[in-house]
């Protein structure tokens, strides 16, 4: 494994392999009554968000504690450059306080990357701009592998706004690399640039048409929508998204109800994804969770602790 | 002797790479071509395998003095300059203060007389603060000391229809031109910062499309078709641009354009490790572009070639590449890059070099004493170039005050040797004299 996760691109089969692994132990961890290991007894490793969270950084958190290192969130003071110190300072100074480990989420693509070619400490991307999100895939296709078995050769469907979104970003590449046959939904507005041409490179196809991916599909991951992007002209009404790309009762008809659904929150009921769907019993929502947790012990654990051997 | 008054002898160049002479230089001027005498007291400059091109124009030069010293004055542009072979800069109004007033323009007029290595030329905002609105005191800066002729928001688009249209009726008067950085800003967010496409896409970064730039030069072509205006495209950066230019000049349109030295070789690709080194704008673009503008270059649909030299402090750019500040460095490498993309591909030879960064320039921004033949009477403004150096691009060699490099470790063909203004060098052996 590399020192850094900043991609999902960084994770080779065997890497995900291993992670699932130990993400299996720690997530049996979960239901003990002491939760706490310690394999990372006197690390040190700094939540720094510059973008405001609440799932993701407590998830983080929890996962560092339980792993027994000293957990330290720190909330960066916004990413502009107008705000007089550089992105380099903020963060030259914070490695300079002697950490082994940064979980970074930062509102700019790419940040994750830059800052781990200045500090000596491992990077874990915890969400970059709108570029990636390598955990949330993890723990995406963590939840998904441990519901089907395997995603090699499944159709995995992903539905919403994929030009902000670096869940979708992630996910792709990670799907990929697991042997998912991958589709992607999106009105033409909330296509990525380009997708015509690095859908290619990447391995997974595209479509308008939710209606005639669906009933192919063995997984439907529904990402959010925010309604500010109305605003920018990229659909007309919320109504009318919900029908042409919602997750609708009807929808869910089609699906069976064998099918999981996943959605890395926060969900816009009624929007995207209608409460039936949210709250089916093929919804894995809060599995995700859970699983994000796991997943992130495993990451820290890989990362921090060296090759080899298990907690 | 001042060396105003030293005559010089440049020996056995070879003019605009083609017949090999001597060109004796006597009080700022080109006193001879052909196998003068050297007087006994002459400067003698050995140019035997040399090139000597009429003194490079920069169309487009960011000087950031007044305002941002600690990113460039005016002083170490115009030293950055004559390294790179010129004799003449434009240099943009977005300055702080802005370039809106004749006060303004005569002081940086004076400062690059001051520093005395290029002819510094002030280039007028179109509106004032370069706030899109209301129109800046362009006939005042006309008439001023500083004589100016080219206005331009640069780094801002004029992008209401009215305010240029007004601006390109109103410099007719005194045969001014708008040097227009066409972007609409209504086809991208405000934090845009990359060419839209597959890059921006996978990388997850707000892009500018090329049509922002394609409508505005399509709209402004037709603004000066319809004023009898004369419009100036700056950094033309897109195929479609290209496009609209060729189908404006065949209507006998007066629109000229410029293209950098980057758009000529660097592509969108060059953002996936996040540099900011490579934020600019307009953005770096595919490929595709990259062979238009060349393509477009060397058949004069393009004119020029400008640098769009944006010198910044090292914290301006250690950002998130979203976050830092736009531009690169340009004046010391143009030329090894022009030689680079055109000459050494057999796409231009030394006289076309001579035409796009030198005489078509000093036309559009009616410098009358640059841009000249090789012929006698002529300002000895002059450059001497060495064809066969090979040089690899070493940031902290610079003479800029900046960093921002994006040439840093490439290798160029052809270096400038000598720089001479009105007879006076200002480089010789490829350092500042």
């Amino acid at each position: 494994m590399k020192k850094h996760l900043l991609s999902a691109a960084d994770l080779t089969v065997d890497d995900v392999a291993t992670l699932f692994t130990t993400a299996a132990e720690m997530h049996d961890v979960q239901h003990r009554e002491v939760k706490k290991l310690p394999a990372l007894r006197g690390r040190t490793v700094i939540n720094l968000f510059f973008e405001d969270s609440t799932r993701t950084r407590s998830s983080f958190e929890i996962a560092g504690k339980w792993l027994s290192a000293d957990t330290i969130n720190i909330a960066g003071k916004g990413s502009s450059a107008s705000k007089g110190e550089s992105l380099r300072d903020t963060v030259m100074t914070i490695a300079s306080m002697g950490v082994d480990a940064v979980v970074m989420r930062h509102g700019a693509s790419g940040a994750a990357l830059q800052v781990s070619q200045w500090i000596d400490a491992a990077v874990i991307n915890a969400g970059d701009g709108t570029h990636e999100h390598p955990t949330q895939a993890l723990l995406d296709a963590y939840t998904l592998t441990r519901r089907l078995g395997t995603l090699e050769g499944r159709h995995v469907v992903l539905v919403g706004d994929l030009t902000h979104s670096r869940v979708f970003r992630s996910n792709v590449l990670l799907l990929a690399t697991l042997g998912a046959r991958v589709t992607v939904v999106a009105p033409p507005t909330l296509m990525p640039a380009g997708v015509e041409t690095w859908s290619k490179d990447v391995g997974f196809a595209t479509s308008y048409d939710l209606d005639e991916v669906l009933p192919t599909a063995d997984a439907v991951m529904m990402l959010r929508v925010q309604r500010e992007r109305m605003s920018g002209g990229y659909f007309p009404t919320s109504r009318e998204y919900t029908v042409g790309y919602g997750l609708t009762r009807d929808r869910l008809a089609v699906l069976g109800p064998d099918v999981p659904i996943c959605h890395p929150g926060p969900m816009n009921r009624g929007l995207e994804i209608a409460a039936d769907a949210a709250d089916a019993a093929q919804s894995l929502v809060l599995d995700q969770v859970s699983a994000g947790v796991a997943v992130r012990m495993s990451v820290l654990y890989h990362l921090l602790a060296g090759e080899g051997g298990h907690a | 002797m001042s060396p105003q008054d030293r005559p010089v002898l440049i020996k056995g160049a070879s003019l605009l790479g083609e017949q090999t002479a001597d060109v004796l230089v006597l009080d700022g001027r080109i006193a001879e071509v052909g196998s003068p005498d050297a007087p006994a007291d002459a400067d003698v400059l050995d140019a035997d395998g040399l090139v000597l091109l009429p003194g490079l124009v920069d169309l487009h030069t960011h000087l950031r003095e007044p305002g941002r010293e600690d990113a460039e004055t005016v002083r170490t542009g115009s030293q950055a300059a004559a390294v790179g072979g010129f004799t003449a800069v434009l240099a943009m109004a977005n300055t702080n203060p802005v370039t809106d007033t004749a006060e303004a323009a005569e002081r940086v007029l004076d400062l690059g007389r001051q520093a005395g290595l290029v002819d510094v030329q002030p280039v007028g905002a179109v509106t004032k603060a370069l706030a899109g609105e209301e129109l800046a005191e362009l006939g005042l800066m006309a008439r001023s000391r500083a004589g100016v002729r080219v206005f331009s928001d640069d780094g801002r688009c004029v992008s209401n229809a009215r305010v240029m249209r007004r601006a390109l009726e109103y410099v007719k008067a005194f045969g001014g031109v708008v040097s227009q950085h066409a972007q609409d800003p209504d086809l991208a967010g405000p934090s845009a910062c990359c060419h839209e496409g597959e890059w921006s896409g996978k990388l997850g970064l707000p892009g500018w499309p090329g049509v922002a730039e394609e409508v505005i030069v399509a709209r402004d072509v037709m603004l000066a078709r319809h004023t009898g205006s004369r419009v100036h495209v700056a950094h033309a950066s897109t195929a479609g641009t290209v496009e609209v230019l060729r189908w404006a000049k065949a209507q006998g349109i007066e629109v000229t354009a410029e293209v950098t030295p980057h758009h000529l070789l660097l592509t969108t690709d060059l953002l996936a490790g996040y540099d900011p080194t490579f934020k600019v704008n307009p953005p770096l673009r595919p490929d595709e572009d990259v062979r238009a503008l060349r393509e477009a270059l060397a058949d004069g649909t393009i004119d020029a070639v400008a640098t769009d030299h944006a010198p910044h402090a090292r914290h301006d750019k250690e950002h998130a590449f979203v976050d830092a500040a736009f531009g690169m460095l340009g004046l010391e490498t143009a030329l090894g890059v022009v030689a680079t993309v055109m000459v050494e591909t057999g796409a231009m030879t030394w006289a076309d070099v001579a035409r796009v960064m030198s005489s078509r320039p000093a036309e559009i921004a009616g410098l009358g004493g640059h841009g000249r033949p090789l012929a006698v009477g002529e300002p000895a403004n002059l450059t001497l170039v060495d064809p066969a150096a090979a040089t690899t691009v070493d940031r902290d060699a610079s003479v800029s005050l900046s960093r921002n490099n994006p040439w840093h470790g490439r290798s160029l063909s052809a270096a400038v040797h000598a720089t001479l203004l009105r007879g006076v060098p200002t480089v010789r052996e490829g350092r500042l004299a």
